[in-house]
């Protein structure tokens, strides 16, 4: 890296591919929280189902990834499907068995899958 | 045959054919055929859907979009966007009751409203394994402006008039620190301290794991600006995937020309080495932590000489935590006057909060300073679980204090917590409810640091094992007003007797309990009762005769046979056999069993 | 904690000694190299017996009462390996009452060791735990994640029979 430009250059390089912006028109993506507490509440199996899921249906614009801890420990395993040009949703307690159902219902259908969502989690807690 | 490649279901129960649905059947069939699509989407009318009161409703497959109180009229829409063009119509879609107000996203909640994310903002957004995210969210901009447009003092002084204060406990201000270490020595380092230790804190693994990067450039500028081009990392042993992702974080800087020589084609040369620690809590203070870099044992070393005149390997240093860390590139990005547009007069910016214990939201949470007390507890996280009372608040992990519910509206910066008598600590907030028995906490503190004192100081090596054997005491009734006395005095001795922040930190959270709870000392020493019900020696066990069917379960489980009684009848408890081991109020189904 | 030295003895391979001969090489002009050399020399063996200190010692130049004080130190260092059966006994007050007690000292007689230390041939390693919350089932002890409850000294050697070679 020698100068501003060059890194102003990859930056934005990287902001297309990044996308987290709202206006953003490029690939959906799906974030699993992947710290300690994420990983000991089971993200990794979920992750891995996505990634098969989205494998097996050969789904075209979708990235499955991961990130650090989003701050809600007693959700975990959290993910969060950024889907271009809407507010993103935010699952929580997620399984693998979930992550196949988001994949087939939110991914591939459009509908997001309201029941795992933080609000309606939170809604049947106080209940 | 004919391809369907699409079902189009519309109710014809009594609801919505009232409502006109075989009108919308009729349209559909007309503006199908005008497209020529009639032979490729199928129109079913089905049985009732229960949802007579959004009627007429209709279910398009495959994508099982539901459109409820569809008109007549919107039909030609339906089938030009949805069907022809694949756009569902959106301002059709049913809103359920509930999902109108369902909040999707994590954004929206209540938890993330009052937060303020700087230290953390990629936290949870990016993904720490590729450094070419963190450029995108503006990562080594700052690093790249400090090499190429600004001095040494220049540095200093922006990070000097932020105002940002050290986040690992004592607040020490960062900017003069780095100005303290600034004079012309050929060899100076660079530390940062990640030997997380408190317990119930996290902060600085999240920050590692979730964003290894900002840490390597902070670290980075840090060493410009003092002149340094060597840094440390000093973490845990305990966080294995944190130590790896900074390897990982490591490597592609290095690839990428951020640490190595001549960064920024400034002539600015600057490595990082990854130490571990090995499991001592006193190598978090920063002598100790320097001397175990060193590879001796982690043992705190007088103070002065300050690290910043002579610290890792006798040379200047300037060591700073994570979150401290955390927000430099950001101070440089955005300006000094932004950071210190956040919290309070002498404490600005934001600090991040583990919160745990007795509350709903347990989570990782970032607010600015002067927040109070009241609102991380009710908005960000929710209130107490089970209807309990609030009774405290513990901040500063072994180190700290308490602040009790009558002091919720405390405004949460380094003055006020020290004025209540805690301290900001690294950042654990443990919330605690009427069940939660000060003493105990305090013993379960005091135990800690026993097990953590390095010995070096008798003050601390011994005065703490004392404390704790009065604490054992008073919690197994065998406690004396006088030892209340006793204690107080014994904590300030071990407070002005001890080297380090570990021994001089020790006695606070006795001292802060005794300061707000005395009563509840007092109710264990003269009535010899636990208020909160958890000091097992001063419990006692008893059947309520009233609702005991005299299942005879809880008497099977005893482990010391204390529970006598005949089948179908109330069973009693042996008080002097009873061992307070709870199997039985576990086994009973009827809850006739209590704890006094 | 005190730290008992092990009773277990040094089975290092060439192989082993190679592996930290080039671990110690690697630090050797690096400054504050032990303990970082120490955290891999345990990674090696899985434990810090004296013979390996003293190949630290020797090859970084240290003296070898500053190698066993730093390995001391610090919790995560152990000079005691792990038996290939860990068995633990609870002595919370539920199963103390109930007779622990015995049970721990039978198991130490039967393996001929003391709680925290291992047995020579490596097999059992024996120590004693807080109440691990099984009181209805005292007094309780576990080898590697198995649970015997109820144990009386009496069921101790069948009980050991069942991880003997």
């Amino acid at each position: 890296m020698k100068s501003l430009a060059e890194l102003a250059e990859l930056r934005e390089k990287m902001k297309s591919s990044v996308n987290m912006r709202q206006d953003s028109s490029d690939d959906t993506r799906v974030v699993v929280g992947m710290a300690t507490c994420g990983i000991a509440a089971g993200a990794r199996p979920v992750l891995a189902a996505f990634v098969d899921e989205v494998a097996k249906r050969k789904l075209q614009g979708v990235m499955v990834t991961q990130t650090g801890c989003i701050g809600i420990c007693k959700y975990e395993p959290v993910v969060e499907v950024y889907v271009p040009g809407q507010e993103k949703v935010t699952y929580v307690l997620m399984t693998p068995e979930k992550a196949v159902k988001v994949v087939q219902e939110h991914l591939v259908n459009g509908n997001v899958v309201t029941e795992y969502t933080i609000g309606a989690v939170q809604q049947q807690e106080k209940k | 045959m004919d391809m369907i490649r699409m079902h189009i279901l519309v109710c014809g129960g009594t609801g919505c054919s009232s409502s006109r649905s075989q009108q919308i059947i009729e349209n559909l069939q007309t503006e199908l055929t005008s497209h020529g699509l009639d032979k490729e989407v199928k129109v079913v009318k089905t049985g009732c859907f229960g949802l007579c009161e959004y009627g007429p409703i209709m279910i398009v497959y495959p994508e099982g979009v539901f459109y409820s109180k569809v008109k007549p009229e919107d039909v030609p829409e339906i089938v030009e966007e949805h069907v022809l063009k694949g756009r569902i119509v959106k301002r059709l879609l049913h809103h359920e009751a509930v999902s109108e107000e369902t909040v999707k996203s994590l954004n929206q909640t209540k938890f993330y409203e009052k937060q303020k994310r700087v230290a953390l903002r990629n936290c949870g957004v990016i993904n720490p394994e590729d450094i070419r995210e963190y450029i995108a969210m503006d990562g080594y901009e700052a690093l790249g402006r400090v090499l190429t447009q600004m001095t040494p003092q220049q540095v200093v002084d922006i990070v000097k008039a932020s105002g940002l204060r050290g986040r690992g406990g004592a607040g020490f201000p960062t900017g003069t620190k780095w100005q303290f270490a600034m004079g012309d020595a050929p060899v100076k380092y660079v530390c940062c301290n990640a030997d997380e230790g408190d317990p119930g804190a996290f902060m600085d693994r999240s920050v590692l794991e979730g964003d290894p990067h900002v840490v390597l450039e902070a670290m980075t500028i840090a060493g410009y600006a003092i002149g340094s081009h060597q840094g440390y990392i000093y973490v845990r042993a305990e966080y294995p995937i944190a130590v790896h992702r900074l390897q990982i974080a490591i490597e592609q800087s290095r690839e990428m020309g951020f640490l190595g020589k001549d960064i920024f084609g400034s002539g600015f040369d600057f490595d990082i080495e990854l130490r571990l620690g090995s499991g001592a809590f006193v190598c978090g203070e920063e002598t100790a932590l320097m001397t175990s870099i060193e590879g001796h044992r982690g043992e705190p070393r007088p103070r002065p000489p300050f690290p910043a005149v002579k610290g890792l390997f006798s040379v200047p240093t300037i060591l700073n935590n994570v979150e401290t860390y955390a927000n430099i590139p950001q101070i440089i990005l955005k300006g000094a006057d932004w950071f210190a547009s956040m919290g309070t007069e002498k404490s600005k910016g934001t600090k991040v909060f583990c919160l745990v214990g007795k509350i709903n939201n347990t989570g990782l949470v970032e607010i600015p300073m002067g927040t109070t007390l009241r609102e991380v507890i009710e908005d960000i996280g929710g209130g107490i679980p089970n209807g309990k009372k609030f009774k405290a608040a513990q901040t500063g992990g072994p180190s700290g204090g308490c602040i009790p519910a009558s002091l919720i509206d405390t405004p949460i910066d380094y003055e006020n917590l020290a004025a209540v008598g805690t301290m900001m600590g690294s950042g654990g907030l443990i919330v605690m409810d009427e069940d939660t028995c000060m003493v105990d906490i305090a013993k379960f503190f005091l135990e800690f640091t026993v097990d953590e004192s390095c010995g070096k100081c008798t003050a601390c090596r011994i005065g703490t094992k004392r404390l704790l054997e009065m604490l054992e005491k008073i919690t197994s009734g065998q406690g004396t007003l006088e030892m209340l006395d006793e204690m107080e005095e014994l904590a300030y001795d071990i407070k002005a007797n001890s080297l380090c922040a570990l021994g001089q930190t020790a006695p606070n959270p006795v001292l802060s309990t005794l300061r707000y709870f005395r009563d509840e000392y007092i109710a264990h020493v003269v009535d010899k009762k636990c208020p909160a019900g958890v000091c097992k020696e001063l419990l006692s066990f008893e059947i309520d005769a009233d609702k005991c069917r005299g299942c005879t379960l809880c008497s099977h489980v005893c482990p010391a046979a204390a529970i006598s009684g005949k089948l179908r009848e109330p069973h009693t408890i042996d008080k002097e056999k009873c061992l307070k081991c709870g199997a039985c109020i576990e086994k009973c189904k009827f809850g006739a069993i209590m704890k006094k | 904690m005190a730290k008992k030295k092990t009773v277990v003895p040094f089975q290092g391979t060439a192989e082993q000694e190679a592996r930290l001969k080039a671990v110690i090489d690697s630090y050797r002009d690096i400054p504050g190299a032990l303990m970082p050399v120490l955290q891999q020399a345990q990674e090696i063996y899985g434990y810090l017996p004296v013979e390996v200190q003293k190949m630290i010692a020797e090859g970084l130049n240290v003296p070898l009462a500053e190698v066993y004080g730093v390995s001391t130190f610090y919790s995560q260092f152990t000079l005691n390996p792990k038996g290939k059966n860990e068995v633990s006994v609870c002595l919370g007050t539920a199963c103390y009452v109930k007779g622990a007690g015995a049970v721990l000292d039978k198991v130490c007689e039967t393996l001929g060791i003391e709680p925290g230390s291992v047995t020579p041939d490596g097999e059992f390693s024996v120590s004693t735990t807080r109440c691990i919350g099984a009181c209805g089932l005292a007094p309780v002890m576990t080898i590697n994640d198995e649970v015997y409850g109820q144990v009386t000294k009496d069921d101790v050697s069948a009980i050991l029979g069942k991880y003997l070679k």
